[in-house]
């Protein structure tokens, strides 16, 4: 494992490629996301999007290039420190990816002791974060008998549950109305106001125009531009 | 360890069925493995309780004189291994042949002159693995002049322990087997849970669990179920123990051999294989399922 000093950019990329098979999926993409940054990474269906995302938290690795987090080189680190390098992310799925058997607190209480909180302190802990996403009614509940903007709501708490540096969210707002998708997009503002790192992929264009920020965006796994656009409010 | 421990036992009440087979499975397997241990110990000890009882009779022609029973009963009391020779004279061989008739020893009162000859019962000084011995002393006894014949047991010592290897190797090989499938099965049975559960796996390794925060538990799960295994086959085995100790063992009252339990240290290494036998199969299956 190499360490860099560490760098104002949390997440450097350099000349990164994946393939799958004969199909490339992203083409020697190189790029920075600065310490508590709010990015977006958009394109259309198939650009690369999710693959970008996945490669940060070594969801899989990168056929070549070499990609840096939070100082750590990942082509060099070793698989027994892998663990330590996902802690700084917090992951949020489009599908939520819920237990569907275990309750709302278990879902939550699994990511809080997995991170090593002591056992007295775990209750505590994953009701302040229910707290925080407005769900501490429904700690007792099922996944399956919440709606989509509620999931999605108990999936940003299990995100933060560790205190991440970074959050990766993956279409976190596409399959929920307006209203539920205004309320993840306000607490992951939240969490990044708090000195978080954001990184959203999304094809949602009026999302990105509501929210301002940086945005890289793909097409056919390549950066294809990147700009700040325009927020609705400015 | 605490919270790993209650996760494995709440996993394991959450898939009792799959579970109860698996601890079923260690259980048949532990039994009939030990079975075949019950017997080998008790063979073993049947064979040096036999081979204690060994001995050597030298039957001697007729009219030795008593000078030269002195001298060959020095002689063979000098040879190598030999515990004791004991002179039996023609009047002792049949005292101790009316004892063995008991009720029926009213049928040597019509002989009219003692059949039996006179000879030398010879013991000797021996171990289990030192029954090979008697052949040589046998020789050089039936060598002396004097000696018509000599018998021991030799010949059937060879035969049972020729019969009790194969049983023995007959034991490996399905110990082995039944192990083998034990292993598989328990396996199999993490690779379901594995599978039914592989969403949490997944969301446990991306929110940075530790390697052994996520297949500690399913090891304390599977050693809890080796060692249930174990315990369950030990325990029905003891149960069978007790009822042929009682109602078979019964019927060969007459002779001094008892019938044993498996030493404790022998029943320890086999739970300790059960507990094995859990953990390998955990070990197979988390090393394939995590790979993926």
């Amino acid at each position: 494992m190499e360490v860099f000093e560490k760098p104002s950019a949390i997440i450097q990329m350099f000349h990164v490629s994946k393939r799958y098979s004969a199909k490339a999926a992203l083409v020697d993409i190189s790029l920075e996301v600065a310490d508590n940054e709010f990015v977006f990474v958009s394109g259309p269906s198939g650009a690369g999007k999710t693959t970008l995302l996945r490669l940060l938290y070594m969801g899989e690795p990168a056929t070549t290039g070499q990609i840096v987090v939070d100082g750590l080189n990942l082509s060099r680190i070793a698989r027994r420190r892998v663990p330590f390098l996902r802690r700084k992310f917090g992951i949020i799925f489009q599908d939520y990816r819920l237990i569907p058997s275990r309750s709302v607190f278990d879902n939550i209480a699994l990511v809080v002791e997995a991170v090593g909180t002591r056992r007295q302190l775990i209750r505590k802990t994953v009701m302040s974060l229910l707290r925080t996403v407005g769900m501490e009614d429904r700690w007792r509940a099922l996944p399956l008998s919440l709606s989509g903007g509620e999931q999605q709501r108990v999936a940003v708490a299990r995100a933060i549950a560790g205190d991440p540096k970074i959050i990766v969210a993956d279409e976190p707002t596409s399959s929920l109305d307006h209203d539920s998708a205004e309320i993840i997009l306000n607490l992951l503002i939240q969490y990044h106001q708090r000195g978080a790192t954001v990184m959203i992929a999304t094809h949602d264009t009026e999302l990105i125009r509501s929210t301002g920020g940086r945005v890289i965006l793909l097409k056919e796994g390549r950066v294809d531009a990147a700009a700040h656009l325009p927020t609705r409010a400015s | 360890m605490i919270l790993y421990f209650q996760k494995a036992v709440r996993d394991l009440r959450a898939n009792l069925f799959l579970n109860t087979v698996t601890v079923i499975t260690i259980a048949l397997s532990v039994l009939i493995f030990s079975a075949f241990m019950l017997f080998f110990v008790n063979a073993d000890g049947f064979l040096r309780h036999w081979i204690a009882d060994m001995r050597i009779m030298a039957y001697l022609k007729p009219g030795v004189r008593p000078e030269a029973v002195d001298r060959m009963k020095s002689r063979i009391q000098s040879l190598p291994g030999v515990r004791e020779a004991e002179f039996i004279s023609k009047s002792r061989a049949m005292d101790r042949f009316r004892d063995q008739l008991k009720r029926q020893s009213s049928l040597l009162d019509g002989l009219g002159e003692n059949p039996l000859p006179e000879s030398f019962e010879v013991r000797m000084d021996i171990t289990a693995r030192g029954w090979r011995n008697i052949e040589p002393v046998a020789r050089e006894i039936e060598a002396l002049t004097g000696v018509e014949e000599v018998e021991y047991g030799q010949q059937w010592v060879g035969r049972f322990i020729h019969v009790l290897n194969l049983i023995r190797v007959a034991g490996y090989a399905l110990g082995g087997l039944f192990f083998g499938a034990a292993v598989f099965f328990v396996a199999n049975t993490v690779r379901l849970v594995l599978y039914s559960r592989r969403d949490e796996v997944e969301i446990m390794r991306l929110v940075g669990a530790s390697e052994g925060f996520v297949k500690d538990p399913f090891y304390i799960q599977n050693l809890i179920m080796g060692t249930l295994g174990g315990l369950l086959g030990i325990a029905i085995l003891y149960f069978l123990y007790r009822f042929i100790a009682a109602n078979v063992a019964a019927e060969f009252s007459t002779v001094s051999f008892q019938l044993i339990f498996l030493p404790f240290r022998i029943s320890m290494a086999i739970l300790l294989g059960s507990m094995f036998v859990g953990w390998l199969g955990c070990f197979i299956s988390l090393r394939q399922f995590l790979r993926t």
